[in-house]
């Protein structure tokens, strides 16, 4: 019914002897909300670098060649372990949001939004640092979405991990992008900026309609922020659905044992109860 | 009993490696104190030549200062303009030693001709240039030019090893080209870096640029090899004062805007 946006079919990707994905096939939806789970080192993040090219799957599997393919938008990015030319097309329509923010450190917060409109700018505007006025008011549209606005002219280096990481969604909203994948995106910030980062991806979620992956390590968020999870066990899908029907048994089977279910399961309306009275 | 089992306590003892390579080091030593024919002995018993030359230089004649000052500002615009464009050259060059840029067959190549670039001094260039674009101060500026070139892609290079890859891929990650992710991911990393090489290669290229004058690559250095040649001591004593001022002026000043940059 909805329109496909991710499709990734029988990607396998070896690092060294470990074989870090395994035949994963995925597909994911327009308007969807996706969180990706799984223990350290059972492939998530690595399928997430995958499915915006910034790795590339086996050429072989089993000595015979690969029919991994993963077409995002409807743009294809890799296909049987070689990148498509389309890979860069797809890029440009496709945030992306790392653990550790990856913003350029010694640039300004402005400047940096404003890398996300590079794809769509000519090559001597970009290589000249001339953005038109419209781009740069359009960035501080951004940056107005995620409430930096007032930071435009700082150096990244001096704001905070959480400050930064809502530079990365605002430099993701100046691609206007039409899919978002977040890498670990809370993994390091404290639970404060977690909330704000994770309520603001939500917002992007809901009123843009575009769809949203995440990979998290916290199962309490997943469940409060997405509908539907998908979890990886050593590089296989796990298991594949709404994310109320996470019980006990499953996450047990998941992380090895002692993760208790979050008492928010009920409760789909993303309502940070721990954190109410500090907001 | 437990004395003769090898006591874990027990300091380790110096091994036998450790003693071959001191000999070594001794050998190779006495080998090139031979080889360099050196003779402590001689500044002792030519003591009174050296007094000698030493009163001749002073007191140092300033007759012609106007001239040498002319001269010395032509040895600071040939050392301007051979490292201005070595910064110009080394920045694409810089880019291409860098293994994290660019492939081994691009990298191997372009590392191997910064080394010959690096290998040969400015005065062998400037001898070079001299025949080839005649005596004058631009034989100078081309012969540090090349030379520069090899020494600033080098460290432009290894500041480029260094950079935080994760910078790059966020620039990459939006969809921007090669050439935008260098411009906006990796100058931005290196660039302080690279200014502070700029500068220091721009002072010690003042003082080369002194003595590729001595070649005939114009400058200074033409004044002080014609003085000494000409037995002409208080005039280079004069000429030597003049560099000795302005080289540490410069050193001073470029120290000064360095530390703005790191």
């Amino acid at each position: 019914m909805n329109k496909q946006v991710i499709s990734v079919q029988q990607l396998n990707k070896h690092f060294a002897n470990n074989h870090a994905l395994k035949n994963v096939g995925l597909s994911v939806e327009q308007g969807e909300m996706v969180a990706l789970l799984g223990p350290s080192g059972s492939g998530k993040s690595t399928l997430l670098r995958h499915l915006n090219g910034l790795v590339c799957g086996d050429k072989t599997v089993n000595d015979k060649p690969s029919n991994g393919y993963i077409e995002v938008l409807g743009v294809p990015v890799q296909k049987n372990g070689k990148f498509c030319k389309t890979v860069r097309a797809s890029r440009c329509q496709t945030g992306y949001i790392f653990q550790q923010f990856n913003l350029v450190t010694r640039l300004s917060v402005l400047q940096n939004v404003l890398i996300g409109g590079l794809n769509s700018t000519p090559l001597w505007r970009s290589l000249t640092g001339r953005f038109t006025l419209a781009q740069k008011q359009q960035a501080m549209n951004a940056l107005e979405r995620v409430g930096l606005a007032d930071f435009a002219t700082q150096r990244v280096s001096n704001l905070s991990g959480g400050q930064q990481q809502r530079v990365a969604i605002a430099r993701a909203l100046m691609q206007q992008a039409k899919i978002i994948l977040a890498d670990e995106p809370i993994a390091s910030l404290d639970p404060e900026s977690s909330r704000i980062v994770m309520d603001i991806l939500s917002d992007i979620n809901k009123k843009e309609g575009i769809a949203v992956v995440v990979t998290l390590h916290q199962v309490d968020y997943a469940v409060r922020y997405c509908p539907r999870v998908v979890a990886l066990k050593k590089g296989e899908v796990f298991f594949d659905g709404p994310s109320e029907q996470l019980d006990e048994g499953t996450l047990a089977a998941l992380y090895g044992s002692k993760v208790t279910p979050p008492q928010s399961n009920k409760s789909k309306t993303p309502v940070p109860q721990l954190w109410a009275q500090t907001a | 009993m437990n004395a003769a089992a090898a006591d874990p306590l027990s300091p380790p003892r110096t091994s036998w490696f450790t003693l071959i390579m001191w000999a070594l080091v001794i050998a190779v030593l006495s080998w090139s104190w031979q080889g360099a024919e050196i003779a402590p002995m001689k500044i002792v018993k030519d003591a009174g030549n050296m007094a000698e030359l030493a009163s001749d230089f002073f007191p140092p004649d300033f007759k012609n200062i106007s001239y040498y000052l002319e001269e010395m500002l032509i040895t600071l615009h040939i050392a301007l303009w051979g490292t201005l464009f070595s910064i110009i050259l080394s920045v694409p060059l810089g880019l291409m030693c860098a293994e994290n840029m660019v492939p081994a067959w691009v990298y191997q190549p372009t590392r191997r001709l910064m080394d010959a670039a690096r290998a040969i001094n400015e005065m062998v260039f400037a001898m070079l240039f001299v025949v080839t674009v005649g005596l004058g101060p631009f034989a100078g500026v081309m012969a540090l030019f090349i030379h520069t070139t090899g020494v600033l892609a080098k460290l432009y290079s290894e500041a480029v090893e260094a950079i935080d890859p994760g910078q790059v891929e966020g620039v990459r990650a939006t969809g921007a080209n090669k050439l935008e992710e260098i411009v906006y991911g990796v100058i931005p990393q290196v660039l302080p870096l690279w200014i502070s090489f700029s500068l220091y290669r721009f002072e010690s290229n003042v003082r080369s640029a002194t003595v590729v004058g001595m070649v005939g690559a114009g400058g200074i250095g033409v004044i002080l090899w014609e003085s000494i040649r000409g037995f002409m001591f208080p005039q280079t004593c004069a000429v030597m004062l003049i560099i000795i001022v302005t080289v540490s002026l410069l050193d001073f000043g470029s120290q000064r805007i360095r530390k703005l940059f790191i």
